[in-house]
Formats: structure tokens, sequence, C-alpha cells
């Protein structure tokens, strides 16, 4: 069978003479890609527990009765705008500037925590009411839901103050880049999962 | 001490969780310890701690955790085997009003654990461990693309094995049946501890097993040594490939489910549950939407297997090397789109039956195209009927016979005769003890010499081979029988006594096979004492084809001295065809990563987290998971997680292999 032999000469060559270096890190990236991609699958499962059980009120409060949209839509800007000075701190991060980066990591994380103080006021004034995760299948489902991406962003805050505290040692080299990569992925992902939150628990529930 | 301290330290755990009125459990107990202080004696005697911690525990060799896996899987093969044979001893001799030996609550638990661990404990660790020692090597890396997190999936599995093991002996497993179906498994009829053990469990050696199979997918699209595209991978490495795109693609979703059950049974939310709007039936949906993908995980890389020996022992290219990569990849394709019929009788109408009925009926052509492929390859090849080549034969009879009658259940009128009795009972112990059994006793048969550097002993290999293959048609084929009858699955006794006899069979069946483990355990054990007479100095004892075997066996920590530069399909068979000459000189330093107990703390502590779910020790359960997140974020300041090993070193072991070859062409 024909082959593209790599030869040198007439005697073919089987192996490398210099060292082949792996680039550190190099398969971090799709890695990470990949194991976004399973916890997007059990955001998927949510989802599709909450299309499943959604419309099982129990005879218990529905979406009409519970949902504030005007404090979900502050919420969302909250998430959306987080990610938005994320983006800021890669840019500056790109640059090198370290200050700068830390600031914007700062910011980041004070929308992350500002959406999740609104999502807990929404979750006590739900519950308070009685809408507990145990009054109806649908509530199980909203609060799993809903509250699995709420631990999400609980889980990136500790990770990003981590890395801000790694950074401020070690500065911007390239084994804290890539974290900082990553977690801009991990970041991004999230963004992306409440926005199919907003959709289709919020705004299609008000519509139910 | 006042009642609520003593519920405060200990959660439910008293005394009685102890199964001291079991005298089978308690005998067990004192067998297990006496055996397991045995060999903790042994090792503290020899002084072997410190040895397996640098060596063996701590270490980030995919070669070394691929071994650790095998042993694990071996370990739970007794304990899953165990229960297996205990059911068949209760279901021979429970007739005629006899009650057997087992009582419902054990024997419950039994054929619960038997499937768990078989499943997730035996088979997984096996062809994880098989994946993860071989693929690097038959890629020509140097390890896999994450080695610390390939240590600390291993211990995560080890974690899950640990939970399964301590249900034997404090507390109770679950009685549910290995999938754990609400509203049975919800906490109203399964109040006690046996359905928590399942849950966490699971969940510690599922977060190892998707994490392993992120690793081996990186590894092999990132790692591949210069020259091997894809299409010229060996087999082995294209089944891996799809085999852990399966995991990653299916783990999540058991994940999320067991999730959702441990959510109804510790907060009480109703997401299985028979009121408030709960729906059981998605739970059954969801675990099988992992369940089917899951069997094709185990089956696919033995595929591989076969593949690998049956062109090496007709010393034939494969045929039709193309159509195999092909047909794996539609097979994993297609595993996603099947899941449905677990449940035909569910009553989602004739349509959605009929839809996934077809689906079912369709991945049997891309599996009999890889029957054909393997018969032609030995078609006028020059076959060498070893043991690995034996174990293929033998998958091949047995295995066509399983996937027919899964075309048979795959007719939804007839599953519907055929649902939940024994013959499914003896369909998919055909495809699975014919299929990944005897493809793991292959694959142990054709690398054992690679990862040791001897051969194993052919006699006590071919008496474990009779003894399974004739084992396994005498303990299923009258279950196929009893299953035509209308016997159904999980029953503890019966009323019928002229079933008896098929299940006196399929009891002696599983002598036959007890018979087998004790075989294979003695070709080790014989093995290892003449080591020197089965010894290979070669590298290459089968005249493979694949990388893995241009290496000395066993490989050294950095597998290839130099990165080998592949020109073809079978790189090795290439290489001894244009007269390779393995190089002598100009080594370079290598890069390597550093051992680290990481893995095992990580483990360990999940393993206390899940025990203190498990028995509601809450503040065990808080500690363990602050003390998991802190280890976990304290690894991340470690930068210095790799070194060199010297030119002069690599130098010295290269020559030390230099000398055993030149002996060794002397002696020839």
């Amino acid at each position: 069978m024909a082959s593209t032999a790599i030869t040198a000469g007439s005697e073919p060559v089987f192996h490398l003479e210099e060292e082949h270096a792996h680039a550190e890190g190099g398969s971090t990236m799709l890695g990470f890609w990949l194991y976004l991609m399973s916890d997007c699958l059990i955001f998927a499962m949510l989802f599709a527990a909450f299309g499943v059980l959604g419309g099982n009120y129990a005879a218990g409060p529905a979406p009409k009765d519970l949902f504030d949209l005007g404090l979900v839509a502050v919420n969302t800007t909250m998430l959306l705008l987080s990610s938005i000075t994320y983006g800021f701190a890669m840019l500056t991060m790109d640059k090198g500037r370290v200050g700068a980066t830390q600031g914007w990591l700062a910011v980041t994380m004070l929308f992350g925590l500002a959406f999740l103080s609104i999502e807990l006021y929404e979750f006590a004034h739900m519950i308070h009411e009685g809408a507990t995760p145990q009054r109806s299948a649908f509530l199980s489902s909203f609060f799993t839901l809903v509250g699995t991406h709420g631990l999400h962003v609980t889980f990136g805050i500790v990770w990003m103050l981590t890395l801000m505290v790694q950074v401020a040692r070690y500065g911007l080299i390239k084994a804290n880049r890539r974290r900082l990569m990553c977690l801009s992925m991990f970041w991004h992902f999230l963004d992306i999962v409440w926005i199919g939150v907003f959709t289709f628990v919020y705004l299609m529930g008000m519509l139910r | 001490m006042p009642e609520s301290l003593t519920k405060f330290i200990f959660g439910r755990l008293t005394l009685e969780s102890l199964p001291l009125h079991e005298p089978i459990v308690v005998v067990t107990f004192i067998v297990v310890a006496l055996g397991g202080l045995a060999v903790l004696g042994a090792i503290t005697y020899f002084r072997l701690w410190g040895y397996l911690w640098r060596e063996w525990f701590t270490s980030v060799d995919h070669k070394k955790i691929g071994i650790m896996y095998m042993a694990l899987g071996l370990v739970m093969l007794l304990r899953g085997f165990s229960d297996a044979i205990m059911m068949r001893l209760q279901q021979a001799i429970a007739f005629n009003g006899s009650e057997g030996y087992l009582n419902a609550h054990h024997y419950d638990q039994i054929f619960t654990a038997h499937g768990v661990i078989m499943i997730f404990f035996v088979a997984m660790p096996f062809v994880t461990g098989l994946m993860n020692f071989v693929v690097p090597l038959q890629i020509g890396a140097r390890d896999v693309s994450f080695p610390f997190l390939n240590n600390f999936s291993f211990w995560m599995t080890v974690g899950g094995a640990i939970l399964v093991m301590a249900s034997l002996f404090v507390g109770e497993f679950a009685r549910t049946g290995w999938l754990a179906y609400p509203p049975l498994s919800g906490i109203n009829y399964s109040p006690d501890v046996g359905v928590d053990y399942y849950i966490w469990a699971l969940q510690v050696a599922g977060v190892g097993t998707t994490l392993s199979g992120i690793n081996l997918i990186c590894t092999i699209i990132k790692m591949r040594a210069p020259g091997m595209t894809m299409m010229r991978m060996p087999v082995f490495t294209w089944t891996s490939l799809c085999t852990n795109v399966l995991i990653v693609a299916s783990f999540p979703v058991l994940t999320a489910v067991l999730t959702l059950l441990a959510l109804d049974r510790y907060v009480g939310t109703n997401f299985f549950t028979n009121d408030f709007g709960g729906n059981p039936m998605m739970y059954v949906n969801l675990i099988w939407i992992w369940g089917h993908p899951e069997v094709y995980i185990l089956i696919l890389p033995l595929f591989g297997v076969f593949s690998e020996v049956t062109s090496t022992f007709s010393g034939k290219r494969l045929f039709g090397y193309t159509s195999m990569v092909y047909a794996t990849v539609v097979i994993t394709i297609l595993s996603y789109l099947v899941w449905l019929h677990h449940f035909f009788t569910m009553g989602s109408g004739a349509s959605v039956n009929s839809f996934f009925g077809i689906t079912t009926m369709i991945i049997s052509i891309p599996t009999g195209a890889k029957i054909f492929n393997w018969l032609f390859t030995m078609y006028r090849g020059r076959i060498r009927f070893e043991l690995p080549m034996m174990w293929t034969v033998a998958f091949m009879l047995t295995f066509v016979v399983g996937g027919m009658t899964g075309v048979l259940l795959a007719v939804p009128p007839a599953d519907f005769v055929l649902h939940n009795s024994l013959f499914l009972i003896a369909h998919f112990h055909n495809v699975i003890i014919g299929g990944v059994l005897f493809g793991l006793f292959a694959g142990i048969a054709y690398w054992w010499p690679k990862a040791f550097g001897f051969k194993l002993d052919p006699f006590w290999g071919k008496v474990s081979f009779w003894c399974w293959v004739l084992g396994f048609w005498f303990a299923f084929m009258p279950l196929y029988i009893l299953g035509l009858m209308g016997v159904t699955r999980r029953m503890r006794a019966f009323d019928d006594p002229s079933l008896q006899i098929w299940f006196v069979i399929a009891a002696f069946g599983a002598v036959l096979i007890a018979c087998g483990i004790a075989a294979f355990l003695v070709q080790i054990f014989v093995s290892i004492r003449k080591r020197a007479e089965l010894v290979d100095v070669t590298g290459d004892p089968w005249d493979g084809r694949t990388l893995e075997w241009s290496t000395s066996s066993p490989p050294p920590a950095y597998n290839f001295a130099f990165t080998p530069i592949i020109r073809d399909n079978d790189a090795w068979w290439d290489m001894k065809k244009a007269g390779y000459r393995r190089p002598l000189s100009g080594f370079r330093p290598i890069h390597m990563p550093k051992n680290t107990g990481t893995g095992v703390i990580l483990a360990a502590f999940s393993v206390a987290l899940g025990f203190g779910l498990i028995w509601y020790i809450w503040w065990l359960a808080a500690l363990s998971f602050v003390c998991l997140i802190a280890t976990a974020i304290g690894h991340t300041f470690n930068y210095h997680r790799d070194f060199d090993i010297p030119a002069s070193e690599v130098a010295q072991t290269e020559e030390a292999r230099t000398t055993l070859l030149v002996a060794e062409g002397a002696r020839a």
C-alpha cells in the first residue's frame, strides 16, 4: 500500500531525532471543551426533566403565581454583564496587565455575587410563599435546574478567587493564562445555559 | 451518652446496622477479614508499603494505572461471581416447597449487587485498564494527556468499589435490581441505606469514569506520533476512541439521573414519585439513555482486541480496516437511538416501539460486518491457535448467538412475551460474557507479556478457557429455554418442579465457570513462578503489527526512547519489513510527569463524603466535602508537576535492553 513515506535519503526514517515535546497544557483546551460538553449534558437532562414535569403543578402554584419577570430581568443583566467584564479581563490579560486583569476579575465576581444574591432572594421568597421544592414536580424540577446553575456560578466564583490569588502570587504566567482561559469558557458557558433557563423556564413559563 | 448526641455522631448507623443476624454474611465477613489481614500483614512484613505507595498508588504512569485497574477488576470479579454462584445455587434448590438457603432480604441484595458490581466494578475497570495500558503505547505517546487526572480517576473508581464492598458488612445494599427503578428505590419503599449505598458508590465511581473518558479522548486526538493519521490508527485505538466518546456523552446522564433520585430521597422532591406530579417512567427513560450506550462502552474496546488478535495471529493485515472503523462509528451513533427497547412494555404505542425496534435491528448490520471482517482476515491466513486466538474464535461462535437473540428481543411483539424473563438474562449474559469477558481474557493473554515481560502459562490458560466456554454454555442455554417457557427473572423460589432440572444444569455451568476463574488465578500464579521459562526479551512475542510491540517488555517509564514516525497502518509491521534498526545513541532527556498522592487523598475524602451521606452523618459529610475542596484547590498551587529523565538514564535503560537482545540473539 502506498504511503507518504517520510524519508531522508534512501533509508526510511522511523523516529524523530529531537525529543518530540507535546507543549505543556496542549490538550487542556480540548479537554476542557469536552468537560463543558459533559456538563452541558447534565443541564440537558435537567431541562428535559423540566420539560416533562414543568406543567405538573399538583394543584400548587404555577409560574404565573411565582415569577417576577422584572427581578429575573435584573438578574439576567447581572450575569450578562459579568460575562462582558470577564471578556475585558481576558483582553487585559492578553496585554499582560496584571492589575487591570485582577480588577476586571473582581468586577466579574461582584456581578456574579449580585446574581447569586438575587437568586437566593427569589428562592427564599418562593419558599416563604409555600412554593418549596417538595410542593410539586414542577417546583422540584424548577429548583433543581435553576439551583444547579446557581451552584455552578458559586463554584465559578470560588475558582475565580483561587485564580486571583494565584495571579497575585505568580503573575500572568503561561499556566495561569491557561487557567483563566478555562474559567472564561466555563463562565460564558454558564451564561449560555442561563439564557436557556431565562427563555424556557421564566419566559415560556409565563406563557404556560 | 444521650440519644441525640449518638445520633449526631453516628447518624443512623447503629450496632443493629451490622448484619450479625445473617450467618452467611458473618462467615463471609470473617473470611474476608482474615484474608484482608493476611494481605495487609504480608505487605507490612515484607515492608512493601513504601514501595507500593511510591511506585504504584501515587504513580501517574498510564501503564501502572492500567495494571491497577485490571487488579481492581479481578478482585471485584471474585466478589461479583460469588454473588452469581450463590444465586445459581439458591435457584437450583428452591423447589418443592423448599425456600432455599437465602432469605428474600438477602437474595434481593445479591442480585442487585451482582449486576452493579459486574458492570461498574468488573467490566468497566477491566475495559478502562486495558485502554489505559494499551492506547498510549499504540499511538507512540509517552503518557496520557492528563496523567494526574488518570491517577485520580482510578482512585475514584476504587472509592466506588470500597463503598459497595462496605455495604456488605455495614448496613445493606439495594434490593431494587441493578438500575434501581423508582418508586421501589424511592424513600417510601426503600427507606434503608441500600439505595443510598448504590447512589453514592456510582456517583463516586462515575466521576472517575467521566474524567478518564475525557482524558483518553484527548490522548488519542492530541498525542499521536507524527504520521499517524486517524485512518492509520490501530483498530483498538479507534474502538477506544469511540468508547470514550460514548463515556463522555453518556455518564453525565447517569450522574444527573442519580442526583435526581438522591434529591427525591434526601430532600423530598417529586421527580420520580407517584404523587405531586412525579413521573417514575422518566427515570426509566433517563437511566437507559445512559444504560444502552453503556453496553457499547463495554463491548467496543473488545471488538478492538479481537481485531488486533485476529490480524496478528492470522499473520495478515486486518480485512476491511476502513469498514471496521466505519462500523464502529455507526455503532457509536446508533447506540443512542435504541434505549427504549429496554421497556417496550411501557406502552409508548406502536409507532414509537416500531422506531426503536427497527433502530435496534439496524445495529446488527455493522456488528455483522465486523464478524465477517474477522472471518475474512482469518481466511487464507496462517492462523496460530495461541490462547488469545482461541478466545477470539470462542467469542465469534458465542457472540453470534447472543446477537441473534438480541434481534429476536428487538421485535416488540416478541419482547412483550420475553420481557423480564430469563430469556433476556440469557441474552445479555451471552453478549457480555461471550463478548466482553472473552475479549478481556483474549486481551489479557495478548498484552500480558507486554506488561510484565513474560508470557502466561498456556496449559492453565487452556484449562481456564475450556471451563469458561463450556461453563458459559451450560449456565445460560437453560436460561433461554426457561425464558421461553415464561420464567421471570429475579425469582427466589419456584412452584413448578419440572423446571428444576434446567436450574440444576445452569448451576453446573456456574461451577464450571468457577473452575475457569480458579484456573485463571492458577495460571497467573504458575506464570509468575515460571517467569524465567516464559520470558520474552524481544518485546515482540507474537510477531505483532502495532507500535506497542516495538518497545521493550515491560516498556520503560517513557515508553519510547525516540518518538516513532508512522508511515502505514500496522506501523511496527511496516518497520520490521523495512529493516528497522533500533537507535543506539543520540538519546535526549525526556520530559515526564511527577507522581502525586493527591488522587488517593481526594478519593479517600470522596469515600468519607459518600459514607457520611449514606448514614446521615452530616458532620462527616460536611467535613470531608470541605477537605475535598481544600485539597483540590491546594493541589492547583503546585506548579511543578514534571521533571526530565536525564539522557544518561535513558541511554542506560536502552543499553540494558541492547545487552539483553544481544544475549538473546546469541542464544538463538
